[in-house]
């Protein structure tokens, strides 16, 4: 009987994760800009894989296994948000984005804006 | 922060007695261990271990809900139902000072579907945050400095 709950319990979460990396896929085609389309990738990804590896650590309940896991889910943790800040701000300095249906930007004309920053350190030299 | 190390040293010493090298067994000591400290707190007055240790625990669990709320809002939109996407790039004035609040903030920001930070304002005063719903520019930035940074402060100052 327990058996069959953990087995109820993989599959929810296999297929839970699953669903949430399609999602992520059909992001990058279907939104408008980089900018958004990250959403989509990063975001939904981290959940995704983190759904998959939990399934995974109940499918194999050995320490080994479940160690791993929790490495695995920490460090995509740690890791995601600093690669996303990175390409967001890369993808906005070069102008890429934000592409046009964006209903306000506080970047664009501030003295903060990495582009123009970025333009007067290159000026500058 | 010395409590910590001294409740892994407890932990450590639990799993020696008992010969139990195992995931099981150290949890089991860090359980006791901690019982055995939060009793003692008297002896450390200074210390604010307790209050960061399930402050940290609350807030990581807090953010999980977070994270699986809006990545069903930002999959309803990329499926073609629920919200309209709206991008935005959002100044979020600051209360948070240090390096850590600053960094803890920015990370959750970005691990939240639907924001993303862009970047930290060199004198920083602001975080310049890329919503996927920013609609009500104001209501965005409420919501993330009554919720989120709100939180990260209580735990960390």
């Amino acid at each position: 009987m327990l058996d069959q709950i953990a087995q109820a319990i993989v599959g929810i979460l296999a297929v839970a994760g699953a669903f949430f990396c399609l999602v992520a896929a059909l992001g990058v085609v279907r939104l408008p800009d980089a900018l958004t389309r990250m959403h989509a990738s990063s975001k939904a990804g981290t959940l995704g894989c983190g759904l998959v590896l939990l399934a995974v650590a109940i499918f194999f309940p050995g320490l080994d296994v479940v160690a791993r896991v929790v490495a695995a889910i920490l460090f995509l943790l740690l890791t995601t948000p600093v690669a996303a800040h990175m390409i967001g701000r890369a993808a906005y300095a070069s102008g890429e984005s934000p592409a046009a249906g964006t209903v306000r930007d506080d970047l664009a004309d501030g003295p903060d804006n990495p582009r123009r920053r970025l333009l007067d350190k290159a000026g500058g030299r | 922060m010395n409590l910590l190390v001294l409740n892994l040293l407890l932990a450590l010493a639990w799993m020696g007695f008992n010969a139990d090298f195992s995931l099981g067994g150290f949890t089991a000591g860090f359980v006791l261990g901690h019982g055995v400290l939060w009793l003692g707190r008297p002896l450390y007055p200074t210390q604010r271990y307790f209050r960061v240790f399930w402050g940290s625990l609350g807030y990581f669990l807090w953010l999980l809900k977070e994270i699986v709320t809006s990545s069903l809002k930002v999959a309803a939109s990329v499926l073609g139902f629920g919200e309209k996407v709206q991008p935005a790039v959002i100044a979020i004035p600051l209360d948070a000072r240090t390096d850590l609040e600053i960094t803890l903030l920015a990370c959750s920001i970005t691990l939240t579907p639907g924001t993303l930070t862009l970047d930290v304002a060199p004198d920083r005063k602001h975080l310049y945050v890329h919503a996927m719903f920013g609609g009500d520019a104001a209501a965005l930035c409420a919501e993330t400095k009554d919720s989120m940074e709100r939180r990260i402060l209580e735990v960390l100052r």
